[in-house]
């Protein structure tokens, strides 16, 4: 076994730093753009955050060629804070961003570790350091995903253990910059709270990317993309419905953008079902099956003016 | 008188670079990594101490070469060595260790030869550094 185990590794050789390069095959070489497209086939809007992750790719790949000429010496900063909304698709774009620093070369393995407060602070004293240290480990060489990350800091109390994982997050974050990127998410207002009780923390990331409300016709888009990867579609009365129904779900408390909808489709499908089984004695075609009507839609409590809670519709 | 065991034990000693190839070898196998240490160099002392726990779920070798700098710089006077544990259904045990540090000096061993009935001898080995305590064993 001992053979199996034993590889020749020579140590690269240094070669001499090329004079000039060709960018459009630097470019191609890591297959960016396939990302960058399927950013933009998967997720509807959200413009201003495209074009930030577009230019930081940019950034990368320059930083990249800069690297191979022996041009850039320090190892650039990479952590980022992704605030918005709920449901405004910070993982997703946190995964992708995963993928296009792992095609660049600036984390190892490229996979993405997602943590609450609960993952890293610990229940009583010495509990934390061991807890936080676990799951830095485990992320190593790729992307640390910390949602909700002010809840780490609780000002109301000094004896709080988050401020013990806060310490040991900026340690690493700082001194093991090529060993992991470290990516902060939660809403825009209580982010902004966080970063100016804890300065360092925000000395040490280099991108703050906002994600925007999406707006009712991007809403419509989602869900009718969401539709379609299930084999669904609406009639023309139900998107009419449908186009209601998000303007009134808008006004009311606990909205969280496409995540709402998809709770709103998984609903809708549910009663879809119940009125097809409710007549036993037709025969279905795959276009009953495909289409939402505006039945379906409409029997929605957001419609009577209540909240649309998921439970059980008669 | 230079101790080997497990894997790689007819090589040279593995620098960190090998170290770290090594160990991302057992990752991308699925194993899990661990670190232990000893000052008791006996070739039969088969448990050694473990330095903190056995890290599962990991993916890259930076996270394991981090903690064996921590153990380097707390038991950077003994023996120190990594095994990879297969967890798989059938496996279940050690796929690979080997030493990946040791005490500046090494003291060697003493041969004890006991003289038993009918002119018959027992030979029993002896490690120079056992005969102080735990803990002093190769403090100069």
């Amino acid at each position: 076994m001992a053979h199996s185990n034993l590889q020749a590794v020579p140590d690269a050789p240094h070669e001499p730093a090329p004079s000039s390069v060709d960018l459009r095959r630097e470019f191609e070489a890591v297959d960016v753009d396939s990302i960058l497209a399927q950013l933009d086939r998967e997720l509807i809007g959200l413009v201003p955050v495209k074009t930030r992750i577009r230019e930081i790719a940019s950034l990368l790949l320059v930083e990249r060629i800069r690297r191979k000429m022996s041009l850039a010496s320090t190892y650039p900063t990479l952590h980022m804070s992704f605030t918005g909304n709920p449901g405004t698709g910070k993982t997703t774009v946190a995964l992708r961003m995963a993928d296009i620093l792992h095609r660049l070369g600036f984390v190892r393995r490229g996979h993405v570790i997602n943590v609450t407060r609960d993952d890293l602070v610990g229940q009583y004293i010495g509990h934390t350091a061991p807890k936080t240290k676990e799951i830095l480990k485990k992320a190593m060489g790729g992307v640390l995903f910390i949602d909700e990350a002010y809840y780490l800091y609780r000002p109301e109390n000094e004896r709080d253990y988050g401020q013990e994982a806060i310490e040991i997050l900026l340690q690493v974050m700082e001194s093991q910059r090529e060993d992991l990127v470290v990516i902060l998410a939660g809403y825009s207002d209580r982010m902004e709270r966080f970063f100016r009780s804890n300065p360092g923390f925000r000395s040490r990331i280099a991108h703050h990317v906002d994600f925007p409300d999406y707006t009712d016709a991007e809403l419509l888009a989602i869900a009718d993309m969401m539709l379609a990867e299930q084999n669904y579609r609406f009639s023309q009365d139900a998107r009419d419905a449908f186009v209601r129904y998000i303007a009134l779900r808008k006004g009311q408390p606990l909205f969280s953008n496409a995540r709402s909808i998809r709770n709103a489709l998984d609903r809708i499908r549910l009663r879809q079902a119940n009125r097809l089984v409710s007549d036993l004695d037709r025969v279905l075609t795959s276009d009953d099956l495909t289409s939402i009507e505006a039945g379906d839609i409409l029997a929605s409590r957001v419609f009577s003016g209540r909240s649309d809670a998921p439970v059980r519709q008669p | 008188m230079r101790v080997t065991q497990g894997c790689f034990s007819f090589l040279p000693d593995l620098t960190d670079d090998q170290i770290r190839r090594q160990v991302q070898y057992c990752l991308d196998k699925g194993w899990a990594v661990n670190i232990e240490f000893t000052d008791d160099p006996h070739p039969r002392n088969t448990y050694w101490e473990m330095w903190g726990l056995p890290m599962f779920d990991l993916r890259d070798a930076a996270g394991i070469m981090k903690e064996l700098a921590d153990c380097r710089r707390v038991y950077g006077d003994r023996y120190i060595r990594l095994s990879g544990f297969d967890s798989s259904h059938g496996w279940e045990s050690v796929r690979i260790s080997f030493i990946v540090n040791r005490p500046a000096h090494e003291g060697g061993f003493r041969l004890d030869r006991q003289e038993a009935a009918g002119r018959n001898i027992r030979y029993s080995t002896r490690a120079y550094a056992a005969q102080r305590p735990e803990g002093e064993r190769y403090q100069s």
